[in-house]
């Protein structure tokens, strides 16, 4: 009985947390167009101008837009996760961190109602992504955008953890945004997202298997393009247990977070 | 209803709180008065729980800071020095996610933030983006949402800091009605003397790190001995020191501080013995108080104006 109560007034405070961050997203559109337009831009003017001297390798019947569509989606995702940390910096520059520690509210809420914020941020630009997708004749099916819905929550998860677990230890956003274009730019590049991973060079090969953007993107393309290098399996475990022990990484990373 | 022993805080070398104890009765408000640095700030960190004291312990509403923090957040509410609002929401949406984070049920939330939007009179402007607010209206937006889950003890850190003349006389409307009308344990930090003997039942003057002096404002000036009178003169103060009636003589700005019992009646016999260019008396303030303790003004700004006329209100 003790936990149900303590459980459900956890769930309370995180969804306190989380309406504030999504009342305060609805409220600064510029966020969301500015970030929307660059994967876009890449889509059109990547996916076209690489497109013209297209790989030789893509699969069959695929084009290069609709080949790299689910590298762009995850682009988005990556960007838009691990910069969601630079929000945490705000809340303290802010003092608002503080109010929210000075209340009876454990780290691990403070931490979920921050993470679900930027999954939320997350999962809006990737519908916006999605529904381009559709219109660029990507042939969804109900349940594989279902299912592409669930990978962007995992690999948001995931990456908004990082961001925000980084984002704790930082006290400047200039110094974020330096350390961040060192974890988010490989992480994009890696991935797998603008080009296809078979006959990759050694050492390229070792990277982009060590990067979970990569399961990912290749998850993202074999539910939209039927076509991908581990299987769908293979790729939602590694992207499971990456996303666990990242998340396990922000609970850590906020409980030891200073408060003042 | 609250304890502090030996409480100690040191970042690095630099000790911020150095070995404070002291007790707080229920329902007083309690003054924390120092100049900045002193440790003010460190002291209500420490005792909500935000920062972890190098040594010594304390108690708030009974529970101890570094054992049972989570008892402590729900006994205290806080006004931080800076604003510590969402400027992007609303008033009301700030005081209904701190009402959800202190586990406000839901039927009674609703009342409870009209009636501390109500207590500092910002039910007009509560659906208005806190960005919208001006300093004042901020502030007494955090009072609002320190006071929203009816605390034992409330800590307001520098409440007036910034703040014009006439919206901190304002605020310290506010603070005295909800005093009146909330009862509950007030521990106040200022470097404002006029804020400090306004507000306080009791006031710990604390420079470095320390408590000098602890007591009402009224203990704490007559702790002075009486009256001050200021001369500016060419006379030797240590003669001037030899008078019988005059207890003491300190310098400051050029004036020489004479401490007396009663300047109406000693004034006349000074000036049988020393010849003034100007002077001036009044009961001490606790500026006086603050300047005899640690032989220092306050660093932050103080009134302008003559020595008379800014302390006859006090007469
Ligand atoms: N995070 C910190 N790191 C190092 N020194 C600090 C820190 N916070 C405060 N101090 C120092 O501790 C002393 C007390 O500061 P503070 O409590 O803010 O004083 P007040 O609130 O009375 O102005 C000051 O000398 C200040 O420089
Ligand atoms: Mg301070």
């Amino acid at each position: 009985m003790q936990n149900t109560i303590s459980m459900q007034d956890h769930l309370a405070k995180v969804y306190a947390l989380w309406l504030r961050e999504f009342k305060v997203f609805l409220r600064e559109r510029s966020r969301l167009v500015a970030s929307t337009f660059t994967p876009i831009l890449w889509l059109f003017v990547i996916g076209s101008g690489l497109g013209s001297a297209a790989p030789s390798e893509l699969p069959p019947g695929v084009d290069y837009q609709q080949f790299i569509f689910p590298g762009i989606v995850s682009m988005s995702i990556i960007f838009t996760s691990v910069f969601y940390g630079s929000y945490i910096i705000w809340d303290r520059k802010f003092d608002f961190l503080k109010s929210v520690m000075v209340a009876p509210v454990s780290r691990t809420t403070v931490f979920v109602g921050k993470t679900l914020g930027g999954m939320t941020n997350s999962l809006i630009q990737a519908a916006i992504l999605l529904a381009i997708g559709v219109a660029m004749g990507i042939p969804f099916t109900p349940l594989s955008l279902a299912q592409a819905a669930a990978v962007v929550l995992l690999m948001s998860f995931g990456l908004t953890s990082l961001g925000l677990a980084l984002g704790s230890y930082m006290y400047s956003l200039e110094g974020f945004q330096m350390i961040v274009s060192f974890v988010v730019f490989p992480l994009f590049f890696l991935s797998g997202a603008l080009f296809p991973l078979d006959n990759l060079p050694e050492w390229l090969s070792v990277l982009t298997a060590a990067d979970p953007a990569t399961y990912g993107v290749d998850a993202l393309r074999n539910l939209m393009l039927g076509t991908g290098t581990y299987g769908v399996e293979l790729d939602l475990a590694i992207l499971v247990g990456y996303t666990a022990a990242l998340g396990a990484f922000g609970v850590y990373s906020f409980g030891r977070m200073k408060a003042v | 209803m609250i304890k502090i022993r030996s409480l100690v805080k040191k970042y690095g070398d630099h000790i911020a709180v150095d070995n404070l104890t002291l007790d707080i009765n229920e329902n007083e408000v309690f003054g924390l008065l120092g100049s900045n640095g002193a440790g003010k700030t460190t002291i209500i960190h420490m005792l909500a729980t935000l920062l972890k004291p190098s040594s010594g312990s304390a108690t708030v509403n009974g529970y101890d800071i570094v054992c049972q923090p989570a008892k402590v957040r729900s006994s205290i509410g806080i006004v931080f020095q800076a604003p510590s609002s969402d400027d992007m929401l609303t008033g009301y949406e700030n005081l209904q996610l701190h009402s959800m984070l202190y586990s406000i049920p839901r039927h009674t939330r609703k009342q409870r933030i009209d009636e501390v939007l109500k207590l500092v009179g910002l039910t007009e402007r509560r659906h208005d983006q806190v960005k919208t607010y001006s300093g004042g209206m901020r502030r007494r937006l955090e009072i609002a949402r320190g006071l929203l889950h009816k605390p034992k003890v409330m800590f307001l850190d520098e409440p007036t800091l910034g703040l014009d003349p006439a919206s901190r006389e304002t605020m310290w409307k506010y603070i005295q009605r909800l005093v009146r009308e909330e009862k509950m344990t007030v521990i106040l930090t200022t470097h404002y003397m006029e804020e400090a003997d306004i507000l306080c039942d009791r006031i710990g003057i604390i420079d470095k790190g320390r408590i000098v002096a602890l007591d009402t404002p009224k203990g704490l000036k007559a702790g002075l001995g009486g009256d001050i009178i200021r001369i500016k003169t060419r006379y030797n103060p240590d003669k001037i020191s030899q008078l019988d009636f005059v207890h003491k003589v300190e310098q400051s700005n050029g004036f020489l501080v004479l401490s007396v019992n009663n300047a109406k009646r000693d004034l006349p016999m000074l000036l049988r013995h020393v010849e003034a260019e100007i002077v001036e008396f009044a009961s001490p303030t606790l500026n006086d108080v603050f300047i005899h303790l640690t032989g220092r003004k306050m660093k932050e700004e103080q009134p302008e104006g003559g020595f008379a006329e800014k302390y006859a209100k006090y007469d």
